[in-house]
């Protein structure tokens, strides 16, 4: 489990978190959802230590993340697998060479059991017949599948996924969240996803944090989002009139 | 920053990898551009010593003698390492910087990778270990280049050029020394600072190649001023 307690951020003296807390649980989808520039990767970018907390505390399992030093976050970032936004593919490795990147960094796995490792880690994201691509001539929804693989190759026990669906069009989306859930649920990760897709919201959102400006404004899970009275979250997710209709429909039925 | 970058690599295979790649890289890659140039430039400063040298007090020996001292002592260690600061600096900033904006440094740090000690340590040993050997290289080719310009053009014979060329060694054989030592500082400079402007390359593509021309800027000045400054130390 990971978990938040009340920390704060600012940049340049400008406060971007105030006191945002929130648990995160194995085995759910636990997405961070808020309009673009509230703080939703920032405060990400707090939970893997990309970004120093100014105050309050980020605790894997109850190891408190933000005291530690160099060495101890080492130990733990082996336990975390991270997908970006851009899938942060190596471009000078291949495609098999970017998943077998953790394994020969930090194992000590013969060649052979490496590529083995690899090799399932691509079949399970369904990448087949790849492994000699450069990142470059993959498609942006191969990209992000080849960045699940390199996330899982370690067996994480924290899998971070950073805006997933952006850039892919609604079909390949469904496929890339759908994959993140099943391994979700296989593997029982804490998964924490950040996104403002409103289809993953619907679709994956076990465990819901909405942040608005800075703060934690709700939470909840898919099912409640739609029932929701809260002004903050129904502008954020019900924005066009066709949402709003729907979710009236919704209630109403 | 600096301590990060001599940090023990977390792999040393891994390590051993990256290091050849770079010294492939770096220095392999800049052999025909540093041979073609000294060729050329030992050729030029030959002539243009031949052809100031009116006065018949001087001996013929003194245009192969002082075509050496420049060679060693200015132009193969300081010219060839602007050179090539400018060659290698702008793909050095430009590759980290692209690695920086599209999260590649980032997703090194998330796996626990020392991302500054994993792309700058290997560019900066392989280039500080065997840049003077092209540095060497140059210098010979260098006096090659003076020997076939003044042959050729029949301003001095292959006798008086390598009389020239032995002539005051034993006094002067420091020079070398200093001209490696030089070498070895401008190597760190030529990859250390480009790697730096790289690695803290904020925003997008346009960054980037505003990083990449600081670097050679930056990595240019500092060449120049370590030389005078060596030079004063050493030298003086």
């Amino acid at each position: 489990m990971v978990e938040i307690i009340n920390i704060n951020k600012s940049f340049s003296g400008t406060q971007v978190l105030y006191d945002v807390s929130a648990k995160f649980e194995p085995g759910k989808m636990n997405l961070i959802i808020g309009a673009s520039g509230q703080g939703k990767s920032v405060t990400a970018k707090c939970i893997v230590g990309l970004h120093e907390v100014d105050s309050g505390q980020v605790l894997y399992d109850g190891r408190d993340f933000s005291a530690m030093n160099r060495k101890q976050r080492t130990e733990i970032r082996k336990e975390i697998g991270m997908l970006f936004q851009g899938s942060a593919l190596f471009d000078s490795l291949t495609v098999i060479e970017n998943v077998m990147f953790p394994l020969r960094m930090f194992t000590n796995k013969t060649e052979e059991e490496m590529r083995e490792r690899a090799a399932f880690c691509l079949n399970r994201v369904n990448i087949i017949g790849k492994d000699n691509l450069l990142p470059a001539e993959c498609s942006g929804g191969m990209q992000k599948r080849i960045g699940i693989a390199r996330a899982i190759a370690m067996n994480p026990k924290y899998l971070f996924c950073d805006e997933p669906n952006s850039g892919l069009d609604p079909k390949t989306s469904i496929v890339i969240d759908n994959l993140i859930r099943e391994l979700t649920y296989e593997y029982k990760m804490t998964t924490i996803v950040i996104t403002h897709d409103m289809n993953s919201v619907m679709e994956v959102g076990d465990h819901i944090i909405f942040i608005n400006q800075g703060r934690k404004a709700w939470e909840g899970s898919n099912k409640e989002i739609i029932r929701t009275e809260n002004e903050e979250v129904i502008s954020f997710v019900y924005a066009s009139s066709f949402m709003k209709n729907l979710r009236e429909k919704l209630i109403n039925s | 920053m600096l301590r990060s970058v001599f940090t023990k690599p977390e792999k040393w295979k891994v390590f051993r990898k990256r290091f050849f790649n770079e010294v492939d890289y770096i220095v392999i890659n800049s052999i025909p551009l540093v041979a073609f140039l000294s060729v050329f430039m030992g050729a030029v400063i030959s002539l243009q010593t031949a052809s100031n040298m009116s006065s018949p007090l001087l001996p013929e020996y003194t245009i192969g003698y002082i075509t050496r001292q420049s060679t060693i002592l200015e132009f193969s260690p300081t010219i060839i390492s602007l050179i090539i600061a400018g060659k290698v600096g702008s793909n050095i900033a430009s590759e980290i910087g692209t690695m920086r904006v599209t999260e590649q440094i980032d997703a090194l740090e998330i796996m626990g990778v020392n991302s500054i000690g994993y792309l700058m340590l290997p560019k900066i040993l392989a280039t500080m270990i065997f840049f003077p050997f092209v540095v060497v290289v140059s210098m010979t080719l260098s006096l090659i280049g003076g020997w076939i310009a003044g042959v050729q053009s029949g301003l001095y014979t292959t006798e008086t050029y390598v009389l020239g060329i032995q002539a005051f060694w034993y006094e002067d054989a420091d020079g070398l020394y200093y001209a490696l030592t030089k070498t070895v500082v401008f190597a760190f400079l030529l990859t250390a600072i480009p790697s730096y402007y790289g690695y803290y390359t904020r925003g997008g593509a346009l960054e980037v190649g505003r990083s990449s021309t600081k670097a050679v800027v930056a990595s240019s000045v500092a060449i120049l001023l370590a030389n005078y400054v060596l030079t004063q130390l050493i030298l003086i």
